[in-house]
């Protein structure tokens, strides 16, 4: 049987930035549970001496000259902004006011 | 409005004055609209009448590209300069991107005509096209049924005879599956011959854009357009130019085919494997020797995929946090926005595989999950190298079953993810696979998939040129076609 259950859905679903329903929650255990009992089958291939491949390309550090090149313009790069100000995106205050001291 | 044509007949059509691009766009638009397989998200009219006007002018002037004024399909994950792009999700939601992928420049160059954006599951995460926030489509051959998936809407274009090709693109089978599913030829080339900029990232290691045809010399012809190297994709190799279809009438005498035990075991249906042997059978008595090759390590592509794949894709998409493109959902604090914006945004599945994908790379699992399967991923891609010393190309079903039902699968993610037991291997390994009409069960197509060796291209539209010549698979129309 897998790890997994309901506190560590919700823990990834956090580190993973996502809100979920406690229905969703409920669900996606079950399901997920199941996934991982058929991916943990790995567990019994022997890797001992096999590297990891992460790429399958014989390509190394593919590198090119610094060349100044045309980009976007700021209007292009900005017009899909759910929100804006200017030129800048708008989000919410990230650092707060230190609150005073004493 | 009769259906398509090939690119060769529409080619010489439009050489001999038969007809114009804008004539063959203005029917492929009607075609578009009145699709009734939700196979469409947007189509592009306005868009395609300037690109067929231009074509017109070019072949007035003498060009002899083939692809010059063809009407053609993208599927909603390949971005297009002004044309709005989805992803088939609600997170990008309004998105217009401000340039276009390298295959849509690469096809624009050419002069072929893009007619509008086709429908698939969400981020190209399922094998239905029922993961789509814009609905399933639905396959011509039955209504009822799924047209597979991810790439769904791309492949009904081509099978309903509204486009001539169609763009998709194949993590673990998305090309590939949905051709078989709906009787067309489907193709995902070598991983590294086409450049992925500008086409929305799933699992990077893994993703390969390809074409969907009713020929296979068409699926060649448009792989021709595509392949190249791209300097804004550091994975595009620098590989030598070669004519992709020097091949396709030397037939199949003389070559050595293998056929994999490991591909007729483990809830296949009985009707796709007799569709899939007796098509070895026919290579067989066009001249190919056939012999029984193993891949042992078969049996844990699916692990490996289910690691991989979802681990990359929780890396991609991290992007999508309502700041600079798409849906936003305000919380009462930064963190909060981000997880109202994804929670809101995203779909089942996708928030599934985020799950998972973000678990396989946490501390503690890392090595367990991720390290352990990009080393069993060495494994199956040695047990390819060594398979193709032997022999020219191997010859397995692409999919364990025909289409099934819409609903019959969507609660029970693992028996979906079985759909591509068949083809995620070959993503796994980069290699390139071809799906091709190979008869029918149950009155359903099935698909025939033809893999070869990296950047053997040729050999794959060779074998399957060879077959089409030899079978009448691909003159098989749905029904509900033939009606109208």
């Amino acid at each position: 049987m897998s790890e997994i259950d309901r506190g560590v859905v919700r823990y990834v679903a956090d580190l993973a930035r996502i809100a979920l329903t406690d229905e969703e929650v409920d669900r996606f255990t079950a399901q997920l549970s199941v996934v991982l009992d058929a991916v943990g089958k790995l567990r019994e291939v022997d890797t001992e001496r096999v590297p990891p491949t992460a790429s399958v390309l014989p390509l190394q550090n593919v590198l090119r000259e610094d060349e100044v090149r045309e980009g976007l313009t700021v209007e292009q790069a900005m017009r899909n902004a759910p929100s804006r100000d200017g030129d800048l995106f708008r989000v919410q205050t990230v650092i707060e006011e230190r609150p005073p001291s004493g | 409005m009769a259906e398509a044509g090939t690119v060769r007949e529409l080619a010489s059509a439009l050489r001999a004055r038969s007809t114009s691009a804008v004539e063959l766009a203005r029917d492929a638009i009607a075609r578009a609209k009145a699709d009734p397989y939700n196979a469409w998200l947007l189509v592009a009219e306005e868009h395609a009448l300037a690109l067929a006007q231009a074509a017109d002018e070019r072949i007035a002037a003498g060009d002899p590209a083939l692809l010059c004024g063809i009407p053609w399909a993208c599927k909603d994950i390949i971005g297009t300069k002004d044309v709005e792009t989805t992803a088939g999700s609600r997170i990008l939601d309004g998105y217009v991107p401000p340039y276009s992928a390298t295959v849509v420049e690469r096809l624009d160059r050419e002069g072929a005509v893009m007619i509008g954006k086709t429908n698939l599951d969400e981020f190209a995460m399922g094998s239905s096209n029922e993961n789509s926030a814009f609905g399933p489509a639905h396959n011509p051959w039955d209504p009822a049924r799924v047209p597979g998936g991810s790439s769904g809407g791309s492949a009904v274009s081509v099978a309903a005879g509204e486009v001539t090709f169609a763009l998709g693109t194949d993590t673990g089978g998305s090309i590939r599956q949905p051709g078989a599913l709906t009787g067309i030829v489907g193709m995902k080339p070598t991983y590294g011959r086409v450049s992925r900029y500008g086409v929305v990232a799933f699992a990077s290691s893994l993703d390969q854009v390809g074409p969907f045809a009713r020929a296979v010399e068409d699926a060649a012809i448009v792989c021709q357009a595509l392949f190249g190297l791209d300097p804004s994709d550091a994975t595009t190799m620098p590989l030598p130019a070669e004519d992709l279809r020097r091949d396709l009438e030397r037939g199949v005498k003389g070559m050595r085919l293998g056929v994999p035990k490991e591909y007729f075991i483990r809830g296949i249906e009985p009707g796709v494997e007799r569709a899939v042997r007796a098509a070895i059978r026919d290579l067989e008595s066009q001249g190919a020797s056939i012999e029984e090759v193993s891949l042992p390590s078969t049996d844990s592509a699916l692990g490996v995929y289910y690691i991989i794949q979802p681990a990359e894709a929780s890396a991609n998409l991290a992007r999508y946090d309502g700041v600079r493109f798409g849906l936003r959902v305000e919380g009462p604090d930064l963190v909060e926005t981000y997880k109202r914006t994804r929670g809101a945004g995203f779909g089942a599945e996708v928030k599934r595989r985020m799950i998972l994908g973000t678990y396989a790379l946490s501390t503690g699992y890392y090595d367990a999950y991720y390290v352990k399967a990009q080393k069993v991923r060495t494994l199956i891609k040695e047990e390819f190298e060594r398979v193709f010393a032997k022999v020219d190309a191997l010859v397995t079903p692409t999919s364990p079953s025909i289409a099934f039902g819409i609903g019959a699968k969507v609660n029970d993610p693992l028996q979906m993810y079985l759909n591509d037991v068949f083809t995620l291997p070959v993503n796994i390994a980069g290699l390139p696979g071809i799906s091709i009409p190979c008869g029918l069960s149950e009155g359903l197509p099935v698909g025939l998939q033809v893999i070869a060796g990296y950047f053997q291209e040729a050999t794959l539209f060779r074998v399957a040129a060879a077959y089409e010549r030899a079978t009448d698979h691909h003159t098989l129309r749905p029904s509900t076609l033939r009606k109208s």
